[in-house]
C-alpha cells in the first residue's frame, strides 16, 4: 500500500486533466541516473512482453526498477493509472549529435479515444539544455482526435514546452499528447527513456481525495478572468496556442474526464456543460 | 530568363479570418537558404496573418468553413484555420 504522502492531489490530477502532463524536476537521485546512464551506454536494458505486471519487471539489480520503484513514482502511477498497471512496452530514446532534423510532431501508438488513459513516463538521466533539444510537447493537445504522424507538418506552437531539465526530472504524459523529439546540436548523445502502462482497475478517485471538495471551488462567470487556483481554475485555463472557439471545446473535454475521474457527473466549469444539458419536459400547467 | 523558387509559410491562425491571431506556424524553403523543423522556434513569425501579406508573402489558400460532422460538434482534432502562403524568390 502507497503512503498518502506519495499520492497526487487533486489540483495535480486537475492539472493532468487540463494540460495532459505532469513534471517533476530533479526527482530521481544522482546515483540511480549514473546507473541508468551506464546501462544504456552498454546496450540497453531488458524488455518484457506486453500485458506484464510491472511488479514482476525490472527485477534487482536494475537502474530503471529503482527509478520506477521510488515511492514517489509509485504514487504518481497509482494516482493516474492505479496498483500495478501493464508493462505496455518500452524504448530509450537516442538523438544522435549534431542532427540535422527534429522528429515530426506526432501523437504516439494509433488515434485512441478512450477516456481510461494509458500514461507514459518520460526519464531525463542527464541535463538536457535547449540546445540538445528535450522532447517538445504541446500542452492540452491530449484530447485532439489525430493519428500519429497526421500532425507532423506542425512545426511550432505559440507556448509549446521544450524539455529543458536537469538530470533525473521525469515528465508523466497523457497517451494522446502532442510530442515530438526535438534536434539535438550538440555533440553529445541525447538519452530518455520511455515506459508507457496500461491501468487494470476503473480510473476512479486513484489519487488522494482529501482535498477534492476543497479544491473544487465556486462557479464565476465565463469571462471572469482565472486568477485562482481551484480545480474549476485549473481545468478553464486555455493553452496559448488554442484557437478561439477550440478552446471552449477543450474545457469540455475537461470537464468530461473529470466527471469520469471523479463520478460527479453534475461537476462543470463556468456552466458549460450545464447549459447544454437543460432540455426541460416538464410542462407548464395552465390554469 | 529568371529561376524562381517557392518558399511556402503556413500559419494556423485562432479563428477564420485572416487578421486574427497567430498560433502555429510551419515554414518550407525551396531556395535551399533556411531548414526549418519541428520546435525550432518559440516566437510566432508574424502577429496576424495580415502581418504575414504585409511582409511580401501571397497567400495562396484559405482554410474552408466545413460545417462539424453530425456527432463530431464538440470534437477537437486538426488546426482548422490553416493559412498557406507563398514568395517567389529569384535565384541569382
Ligand atoms: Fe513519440
Amino acid at each position: 500500500m502507497i503512503e498518502k504522502q506519495y499520492l497526487l492531489n487533486s489540483r495535480q490530477v486537475a492539472e493532468f486533466v487540463a494540460r495532459g502532463f505532469l513534471r517533476f524536476d530533479e526527482l530521481v537521485p544522482d546515483e540511480i541516473n549514473q546507473a541508468a546512464m551506464t546501462a544504456f551506454d552498454a546496450g540497453g536494458i531488458q524488455s518484457y512482453p506486453a500485458g506484464t505486471p510491472l511488479s514482476q519487471c525490472y527485477p534487482e539489480p536494475s537502474p530503471i526498477g529503482r527509478m520506477l520503484r521510488m515511492p514517489e513514482i509509485q504514487g504518481i502511477i497509482h494516482s493516474l493509472v492505479g496498483p500495478d498497471p501493464l508493462f505496455d512496452h518500452h524504448a530509450i530514446h537516442v538523438r544522435q549529435p549534431n542532427e540535422g532534423k527534429a522528429q515530426g510532431m506526432h501523437g504516439d501508438s494509433i488515434i485512441d479515444t478512450r477516456m481510461h488513459f494509458d500514461i507514459q513516463i518520460m526519464y531525463f538521466p542527464h541535463d538536457v539544455p535547449l540546445e540538445m533539444g528535450g522532447t517538445l510537447l504541446v500542452p492540452g493537445s491530449q484530447y485532439r482526435r489525430i493519428n500519429e504522424m497526421d500532425i507532423a507538418r506542425y512545426q511550432n506552437f505559440v507556448g509549446q514546452i521544450p524539455m529543458v531539465c536537469k538530470a533525473g526530472s521525469i515528465l508523466v504524459l497523457h497517451h494522446g499528447i502532442w510530442h515530438c523529439g526535438r534536434q539535438n546540436q550538440t555533440d553529445r548523445k541525447r538519452y530518455m527513456y520511455k515506459i508507457r502502462l496500461n491501468p487494470r482497475v476503473r480510473q476512479y478517485r486513484l489519487w488522494n481525495t482529501d482535498d477534492l471538495d476543497e479544491a473544487k471551488g465556486e462557479s464565476q462567470p465565463i469571462f471572469a478572468g482565472e486568477k485562482r487556483s481551484d480545480i474549476q481554475a485549473i481545468l478553464a485555463q486555455r493553452e496559448p496556442w488554442f484557437e478561439d472557439g477550440e478552446g471552449r471545446l477543450e474545457i469540455v473535454n475537461r470537464i468530461k474526464q473529470w466527471r469520469f475521474l471523479t463520478g460527479d457527473d453534475n461537476f462543470d466549469v463556468h456552466y458549460w456543460l450545464t447549459r447544454l444539458e437543460n432540455m426541460p419536459e416538464n410542462r407548464l400547467e395552465m390554469a | 530568363m529568371a529561376q524562381f523558387r517557392q518558399k511556402v509559410l503556413v500559419l494556423y491562425l485562432a479563428n477564420s479570418a485572416l487578421d486574427s491571431a497567430v498560433k502555429g506556424w510551419t515554414m518550407y524553403d525551396g531556395t535551399g537558404q533556411e531548414a526549418h523543423t519541428t520546435g525550432d522556434s518559440a516566437e510566432p513569425p508574424y502577429p496576424t496573418g495580415v502581418d504575414a501579406l504585409k511582409d511580401g508573402w501571397r497567400v495562396i489558400q484559405f482554410p474552408q468553413l466545413i460545417p462539424p460532422y453530425p456527432g463530431l460538434e464538440y470534437t477537437t482534432s486538426f488546426q482548422k484555420y490553416e493559412f498557406v502562403f507563398e514568395k517567389l524568390e529569384e535565384m541569382s
